[in-house]
């Protein structure tokens, strides 16, 4: 089997939040082009994993290599050059709330590039179309509805042409409807722009919708990282209550509990 | 009765531990903006001139009406104690000694000083703490824009230009004020009176006031933006840090006030 060139490279990720660890020794990679979902209930340490990829966070142990650099051991000037190749949309769309949705996608270029205005008025409208936001770009955040926002964001992410584009949980706290139009329009940007896609989220239906691969998590653990068809015929017992939303069958541990309690 | 003192000696402990900590965090804010000022453009991340502008305007032009009436009022108040309490002496023309140094060296800078943390400094804490509940700070972060260079260095250059200009302001109206009561109470001419004031005043008197509202500045826009970074937990959490930076930043200007002067006068 012939691999992709891998653009995401985890190894041996261990992090800890204060004394508690909470990866513990995460591996997985993400190869160029695909749409790669990381799925897993709250608390198994996606957002985590999230904020480590996107180096906002120091890992205790390991290394992370994003499109060939070891972000861990990066200095601050290199990292701000790869940021400049990586997109972002935070799962409230994090759009900034003093700028119009124009500003706000013209926001990475007046930044990092020295273009005129009116390129970058152009550059960053074609990107505001592409995300269906065309003649919305005077508007501010606060007047935008939430799918309204995630497409926002989303053209703020790729402002950059990025190679790399991260997304935490696309579709929280939107309708079905509008949910499954931006899964679509995930897909068509990815197609337009040739990017490789990194994608967080707890719903099973958006991600099996939009997957070339999963990485299942849970507890800190991977439990499983292959393609859509292996991870829905996975013979895991935990993966596959966590596909059918079975409670988790934790046993319970009497002397523990009862500690816990009298502590 | 041992564990309870013990308790209240690992809280103190851990209050002091907590504000050291804190006091390192905005120097280190106070050295990192000190060198994206200097150091941004060659790091190709430069202070943005139109925010500095902004933030000019915002914290220093739109505080000169509060400003200039309130150093007024605060001169007319000195001229009035200083000739009730030199009249027992019989020596009240010489309450212009007394207003000329009073406002220069401490309460024009102290009243600006004051104003701004309650205008600017609450903003400050304010704007930062609300960009930090929606994740505004880490999209700038992933976006390769430092926030100290975004957030911090373009108020602290516009606050160390804007406040020794109110300060001098202040200066003006303080003595203005005090010179008008003394025309009324003691029917001395405006023109004798200021002619008195440049007897008594050196530059170092004024300097130092300006100094003071340097510092001052720094205080204001530091303990600000430190206290909005720190937010936790959502709108309240945005409001707590606003009150503790108007509380924290005058309480550290009247302290830092006195210390400074305390120096400067041995």
């Amino acid at each position: 089997m012939s691999h992709a060139a891998e653009v995401i490279r985890v190894r041996d990720l261990v992090t800890h939040y204060g004394d508690t660890e909470i990866l513990h020794g995460v591996n997985f990679s993400v190869r160029a082009g695909e749409v790669m979902v990381i799925m897993g209930g709250s608390g198994s340490g996606k957002s985590t994993l999230l904020r480590h990829l996107l180096g906002l966070e120091e890992p205790t142990g390991g290394t992370i290599e994003i499109l060939g650099q070891d972000i861990t051991q990066l200095s601050a000037s290199a990292m701000y050059a790869l940021r400049k190749r990586i997109g972002v949309s935070f799962q409230g769309g994090a759009l900034f709330n003093s700028m119009t949705v124009a500003e706000n996608a013209e926001f990475p270029l007046r930044e990092h590039t020295d273009l005129d205005s009116q390129t970058i008025r152009i550059m960053s409208r074609i990107k505001l179309e592409l995300v269906n936001l065309g003649g919305k770009d005077h508007l501010y955040p606060a007047e935008l509805s939430g799918g309204m926002i995630k497409r926002a964001a989303l053209a703020r992410a790729v402002a950059m042409d990025p190679r790399l584009l991260f997304f935490d949980e696309p579709s929280a706290g939107l309708d079905p409807v509008v949910a499954a139009e931006l899964d679509e329009l995930i897909l068509r940007l990815r197609d337009a722009l040739q990017i490789t896609i990194v994608l967080v989220t707890h719903e099973l239906e958006s991600a099996f919708g939009i997957a070339d691969r999963i990485t299942v998590l849970d507890a800190g653990h991977i439990l499983i990282s292959d393609t859509v068809d292996a991870v829905r015929n996975s013979d895991s017992e935990r993966v596959q209550s966590l596909l059918h939303r079975r409670a988790g069958s934790g046993v319970l541990d009497g002397a523990a509990y009862l500690q816990r309690l009298t502590r | 009765m041992l564990s309870r003192a013990q308790n209240l000696l690992a809280r103190t402990g851990r209050g002091t531990a907590a504000s050291v900590a804190e006091l390192g965090y905005q120097s280190s804010l106070f050295a990192q903006s000190i060198v994206w000022i200097c150091a941004g453009a060659w790091r190709r991340q430069p202070v943005r001139l139109h925010q500095v502008v902004n933030q000019m305007t915002v914290t220093g032009l739109q505080a000169v009406p509060i400003v200039a009436v309130l150093a007024f009022v605060i001169g007319l108040m000195l001229a009035m104690q200083g000739i009730h309490t030199l009249r027992a002496f019989g020596a009240e023309s010489q309450v212009v000694v007394g207003i000329a140094f009073a406002i220069t060296r401490e309460f024009a800078p102290l009243i600006t000083g004051i104003l701004v943390a309650g205008r600017s400094g609450s903003a400050l804490a304010a704007q930062v703490g609300s960009m930090r509940i929606s994740q505004e700070i880490d999209a700038l972060r992933v976006l390769g824009v430092h926030p100290v260079r975004y957030l911090v260095a373009p108020p602290l250059l516009a606050m160390l230009v804007m406040l020794p200009c109110l300060a001098i302001l202040a200066d003006v109206l303080g003595l203005l004020g005090g010179g008008l009561l003394c025309k009324l109470e003691l029917q001395m001419s405006l023109r004798s009176y200021f002619e008195r004031v440049r007897e008594v005043l050196e530059m170092g008197d004024v300097l130092q006031g300006v100094l003071k509202s340097l510092l001052f500045a720094v205080i204001v826009t530091l303990v600000g933006v430190s206290n909005g970074f720190a937010v936790r937990g959502g709108a309240e959490g945005v409001g707590r840090a606003t009150t503790r930076a108007v509380v924290q930043s005058i309480s550290y200007i009247i302290v830092a006030d006195m210390l400074f002067t305390f120096f400067l006068n041995r």
